[in-house]
Formats: structure tokens, C-alpha cells, sequence
């Protein structure tokens, strides 16, 4: 923030006229140059000005971005066909819900037993308020947004060797992380062991920041007081009447707060894409491909297994295999805008440059693995007050997601039981899906010792066995997105690559939307140069 | 018996966490990572070279070295002439192939190599001869 008062006009002042007087896009418009809303590259609606000239584009893959470019494209005036693995559209943007079923690689079929209402994503889950061009078309599409409880500070951290197992509540953690490095902060001020750095004036400032920060008495010390319980929780909180006199807790020393290793949870929850305001569709991410599905399903070919991707100087031939019918089909167009995940396009006979061949096959693909959990009763919010959020352990499940809607219902709850990355993914991948489901509760009743008696039934979703992804998303460091990012994203002759994996938001739907957008315009140009 | 165990809690897992975070530098707060940062489990501690198939290969390679198909391919391991010279499967493992991440960071050499060698003799595999050794994988690092 810079704001400027000496002209008499700050920042917040010139945006909250221009919001008044043009409305909230020409406000997010005029704010990007200020420096304010950077959020991924969706600047606002697309415009394709220009004559289509006839041209016929080819979609492969019927997820987020093959349908933001099927959107864009056919509104353009191009003749556009979709093809789709699935017999579904919308990818990963994808939910599980009652009656339901998938079949994983290696044969094994889970039909989801949720009642009615209960729902998993087993892909992207969320809605970051920095995702502008997802969010877009929701609102366009008539997908309904809801908050989602990234941080709930009643939710709990967790690690087997600390507390003695205990989960102990977030906010307990963090206000005793901030009220002791407050202190100490405040202690070396004091000892005018920052004078060199900090002037006199700044000294005062800092240290009434402190206080506020960390929630200091008037000696600047983290102890026992109304002010630390109001933040870390009461041993009895206030009330009314005859029992209303709080009782404050007391907080967790220094020592311990650092030992335990569990200020690392608070990290995570500042990056811009888990920062509040954060959403979720109502009613599950499948709403995304419903909504799509409204816009352009009548483009898709579902059950169509990509074969082999031949261009020449005149066009783009594709052959596939309905995998309903096993008939073999060919169809044909001027472009392509590819959206198969790399993982299976490296293995499909397709004439590309060799600079974009290693690309796609430079791309390995990120293990993940999701486990919904239904439960008789929703025993985190009537026993122990947790409304949605996320409770981090040490684990094998890494976390523990509670729903972020239906609060106080009375009948069955679903949570997500288990969210993991890293070796521990394959080896839940590797199980049955009922081991994974039979494991992952048996880990979380060390948490919430109600899984035991309350559990009824799971379904675990371990992305290196999803037949159309074959992996969760693709993974990027710094020496392949050296060598290959820009050859990735390069029009090659005839033939363009989007999605998730064409992106730097890898993982997000957000990805998608960018990528698809940036392919659909350099697409459009190359068709207006002629 | 199969036995596994998970190295859980911050000693086990530092090492690891620090080699993925130079990795990713470059990439957008990973939806996986971002949340999973906190102190989940990272190296696998496998006794043999059948745990560590069972418990790592298995997840797409399947438990019968048979593969799977789908929109791509898991190819078999099993009565696959590619296993003949060590130095192949060796390589995947180390380095990955298309979509199948590099395996090296999460095992041991020693793991390695013993589950390069299994599978080269099992699943009608019988490439007993010439090893892999822990020294190659150590080469390949």
C-alpha cells in the first residue's frame, strides 16, 4: 500500500469512486495497474473480435479447459467438436455423491452409499477468491457459490509425538506462536538490541504492535490474562447470569510452542490461494461441469478414446475409439486445442515438433489420494464445535477436511478423511480401495475416537488408478519449466496444448481457464493473420 | 510378511521436505503440498524389494505386475524383455518416465536396487545375472 495523502486522495478513496461510479469491473480494471488485485492472468471476459473464417476447431478432452475453449470458440462463430474420454464431462472437476460408482485401474468398482445430500470431490475442492477466471464462469454459468472453511481455528493440529497425541486447537497454537515471538520480539527492542535497525520513533511503534499482535500484558508479556484466553481459548468462558465470570488458560511455553513443530500449519493458510474469502460450488465441484455442460454439452462426443493425432499443412486428423461400442472413428478439423492430460498424451502417436514431444513427456504426474468418510452423526460439530476447516496431523491421512455445509444437520456427515501427497500416496494406491477407506479410519480415530462407533461407510480415490488421468496433476520445478515450459505452450503448427499442466497455477481448475484462454486468443490470431 | 513403515514426524521427514521445497520454488502454491506441508510422512522405509513393489510400484503397476489401460497405459512388468539389462528399469526408477515421477528422492539406494532386482526376477522375470548394485544407484543420484 502507497497510499498518497498528501494529494488529499488516497488509493482507497480513487477505487471506492471509480467502484461507484462504473461498477466492480471497471474497479478490478483500474485496481490491477495500481497494484492491488494481481491474481492469476484473467483480466475479465474474453473478446474475440474477428471473423472465424469458417474454421473448424478439434477439442480434446472434455474437462474445464477443453470446455472454456469449445465456450469461447463456438460463441466466436467456429465450428468446434469435443471429444471426451468419460462418459461424463468435467474432468476432475468431479463429485462423488449417493449411488454413484468408479471404477479405478486394476478393475476394482466403489458405488458411493452417502445419503442424499453428502457428497466427496475427489479432485480440486475449493475456490480461491484469486482464481477470477473460474469464479467468472461460475457466475456466468449459474454455478452457486458457498463459502468454504479453509481456516477454522477451532479445528485442531495434530502430531503423534506432541501433547501426547493430543490435537491441540489451532487458535491455541497460533496465539501462543504470536503472543511468545511477540514478546521476545518486544524483549530485544527493549534491550535496544535492534537500535541499529530501528530508529527511536519506530521502537514505540513496533512495540505497541506487539502488544496488539500478540496479545501482551502491560509489561509486554505473554501470560495468563483475559487477553491470551480470548484468542487461545478459556479454561471457562464467559457467559450470562450467576456463571458468567470467565476463567483465562493457561498458555503453553515458549519451548513447547516451538518443539512442537506445529506453527508450520500456520504458513500454509496465509498464501493468497488459501486465503479467506475462499469458495466451493454448491452442491460439489461437479456443478462446474454441470454448468459447462449446460453451455456446450451439445459439442461433446463423450466415450471417445483418443488414438492417434496426425497434422499436415491442410489440417488436423484424429482417430478414436468409442469405447461404448469399441467402433473405430476418425474425425477432422483446421486446429486442435489439446487438453488430454500429458501423462496419456505422451503415449498417443501424435507428429508435434521435437521440442514439444519432450515437453510432454518431460511432465511427471504429482500422487494424491482422497478418502470420503460418512459418518451416523456429524460428531466434530455436535461434540467438539469444528464447523468446517481443516485439521492437519502427522498422520499418514495428512489432514482431515469437515464439510463446509449442512451445519447442524441431524443425519449422516461426510467428511474428507485423508488428503495426501508424497511416498504415502502410493502405498494407499497400491490398496484396495476398502483397505484404504478401512486404514484411513482406523488413523483418524486418533483424532476423533467417535470414528469408531459412528463410521459407516468410504470411498478412496488414488489418482495414479484413474483410468483418464493416470495421476493428480502435473509437476513443475525450475529446471523443466527452463527447458520446456514455453515449448509446451507454443502453437505447433496446427496444434495447441491446454489445461492444468499448461499453466503455472498446477492443480488448480484456475490453470485451466488461463491456459485455455491464452491458447483460444493465440488460436483466434493465427486465424485472423490468415 | 510384508513390513512398511512410514517415517512420520518432523526428524524423518526433514531432509525430504527441504529436497521437494527446492523443487517446487518455481511452481504456484500446490493445492497437495500447501496443505499437506505440515508434517506428512515422506520417505518410504521398506524392508525388501517386495515391499517396496507392494507398496509403491503396485500403485499402477498393479500388485501382479500386469499393468492396467485406460485413456493411457500402465505397461506390464511382468515377461517384459526390457528388464533383461538392469541399467533400464534402473533408469526409470530413477528418473521417471512421461507421466511416472522420479522415484530416487523417496528411496533408499539400497531400495532401489532391490526392487529393480526383484521385479527382474519375479512376475516370470528370471534376469538373475549381473545385479543392480547400490553403487549404480549412487552413480545415477
Amino acid at each position: 500500500m502507497n497510499d498518497t495523502p498528501q494529494s488529499g486522495i488516497t488509493k482507497r478513496d480513487l477505487l471506492s469512486m471509480i467502484g461507484t461510479v462504473a461498477g466492480g469491473t471497471a474497479m478490478f480494471a483500474a485496481m490491477a495497474p495500481l497494484g492491488q488485485a494481481k491474481a492469476s492472468t484473467f483480466t475479465g471476459p474474453i473478446k474475440l473480435e474477428g471473423e472465424p473464417r469458417g474454421k473448424k476447431v478439434l477439442v480434446l478432452g472434455g474437462g474445464v479447459a477443453g470446455m472454456v475453449s469449445a465456450l469461447e470458440l463456438s460463441r466466436a462463430g467456429y465450428l468446434v467438436e469435443v471429444l471426451e474420454y468419460n462418459d461424463r464431462v468435467g474432468g476432475r472437476a468431479w463429485t462423488i455423491k449417493g449411488g454413484d460408482t468408479f471404477t479405478e485401474l486394476g478393475g476394482a468398482t466403489q458405488t458411493c452409499e452417502f445419503a442424499p445430500g453428502n457428497y466427496i470431490n475427489p479432485g480440486p475442492w475449493r475456490i480461491p477468491t484469486e482464481h477470477g477466471g473460474l469464479i467468472h464462469y461460475c457466475n456466468e454459468l449459474g454455478v452457486g457459490l458457498e463459502p468454504f472453511q479453509q481456516q477454522n481455528y477451532n479445528a485442531y493440529l495434530h502430531n503423534t509425538e506432541k501433547f501426547d497425541g493430543k490435537p491441540q486447537r489451532y487458535k491455541t497454537i497460533q496465539a501462543d506462536y504470536y503472543g511468545h515471538v511477540s514478546e521476545l520480539l518486544a524483549k530485544a527492542v527493549n534491550q535496544n538490541a535492534l537500535s541499529d535497525v530501528v530508529s527511536t520513533e519506530d521502537a514505540e511503534i513496533l512495540l505497541e504492535s506487539l502488544r496488539s499482535w500478540g496479545a501482551l500484558d502491560s509489561n509486554m508479556r505473554y501470560v495468563k490474562s483475559n487477553a491470551s484466553a480470548s484468542r487461545r481459548g478459556w479454561d471457562k468462558g464467559p457467559g450470562g447470569g450467576l456463571t458468567a465470570v470467565p476463567i483465562p488458560s493457561e498458555p503453553l511455553d515458549a519451548h513447547t510452542v516451538l518443539q512442537s513443530g506445529m506453527w508450520r500449519s500456520i504458513g500454509g493458510n496465509l498464501s493468497n490461494e488459501h486465503q479467506t474469502a475462499i469458495f466451493q460450488p454448491v452442491g460439489g465441484m461437479g456443478q462446474i461441469a454441470a454448468g459447462f455442460d449446460r453451455a456446450v454439452g451439445h459439442l461433446i462426443r463423450r466415450n471417445s478414446k483418443v488414438t492417434e493425432i496426425r497434422q499436415s499443412e491442410s489440417g488436423v486428423v484424429v482417430n478414436y475409439v468409442d469405447t461404448a461400442t469399441g467402433q473405430r472413428l476418425t474425425t477432422s478439423a483446421d486446429y486442435c486445442i489439446c487438453t488430454i492430460p500429458l501423462s496419456v498424451l505422451s503415449q498417443i502417436p501424435l507428429n508435434v515438433s521435437p521440442t514439444m514431444a519432450a515437453a510432454i513427456s518431460a511432465v511427471p504426474y504429482r500422487p494424491s489420494v482422497k478418502i470420503g468418510l460418512e459418518f451416523k452423526r456429524r460428531f466434530w460439530e455436535q461434540d467438539e464445535s469444528i464447523y468446517g476447516g481443516i485439521t492437519s496431523t502427522n498422520l499418514p491421512i495428512s489432514q482431515i477436511s469437515y464439510p463446509s455445509y449442512n451445519y447442524g444437520s441431524r443425519g449422516p456427515g461426510v467428511l474428507l478423511g485423508a488428503y495426501t501427497g508424497g511416498s504415502m500416496s502410493y502405498e494407499l494406491t497400491a490398496q484396495s480401495p476398502a483397505e484404504r477407506v478401512r486404514r484411513a479410519v482406523e488413523w483418524g480415530a486418533e483424532i476423533h475416537p467417535q470414528y469408531r462407533e459412528e463410521f459407516m461407510n468410504g470411498v478412496a480415490v488414488g489418482w495414479h488408478r484413474v483410468p483418464w488421468t493416470l495421476g493428480c496433476f502435473g509437476m513443475w520445478n525450475e529446471e523443466s519449466r527452463a527447458a520446456h515450459y514455453t515449448n509446451l505452450c507454443q502453437m505447433d503448427g496446427r496444434f495447441m496444448i491446454a489445461g492444468e499442466h499448461a499453466s503455472y497455477i498446477g492443480g488448480w481448475i484456475e490453470g485451466a481457464v488461463t491456459s485455455a484462454l491464452d491458447a483460444v486468443s493465440r488460436l483466434h490470431q493465427r486465424v485472423q493473420a490468415g | 510378511m510384508i513390513k512398511l513403515q512410514i517415517i512420520s514426524g518432523v526428524v524423518g521427514g526433514l531432509a525430504l521436505v527441504g529436497a521437494l521445497a527446492a523443487t517446487a520454488v518455481a511452481q504456484s502454491a500446490s493445492p497437495v503440498a500447501a496443505d499437506a506441508a505440515a508434517a506428512a510422512p515422506a520417505a518410504v522405509v521398506a524392508v525388501t524389494g517386495e515391499d517396496t513393489y507392494q507398496h509403491v510400484c503396485a500403485a499402477c503397476h498393479m500388485p501382479d505386475a500386469l499393468g492396467a489401460t485406460g485413456a493411457g497405459t500402465y505397461p506390464a512388468l511382468a515377461s517384459n524383455p526390457r528388464l533383461m539389462a538392469g541399467a533400464y528399469p534402473l533408469y526409470v526408477v530413477m528418473k521417471g518416465k512421461n507421466g511416472m515421477p522420479p522415484m530416487g528422492d523417496m528411496l533408499t539406494d539400497a531400495q532401489v536396487a532391490d526392487v529393480v532386482n526383484y521385479v527382474r526376477t519375479h512376475f516370470g522375470n528370471d534376469y538373475t545375472s549381473m545385479p543392480v548394485t547400490p553403487e549404480q544407484v549412487v552413480a545415477m543420484r
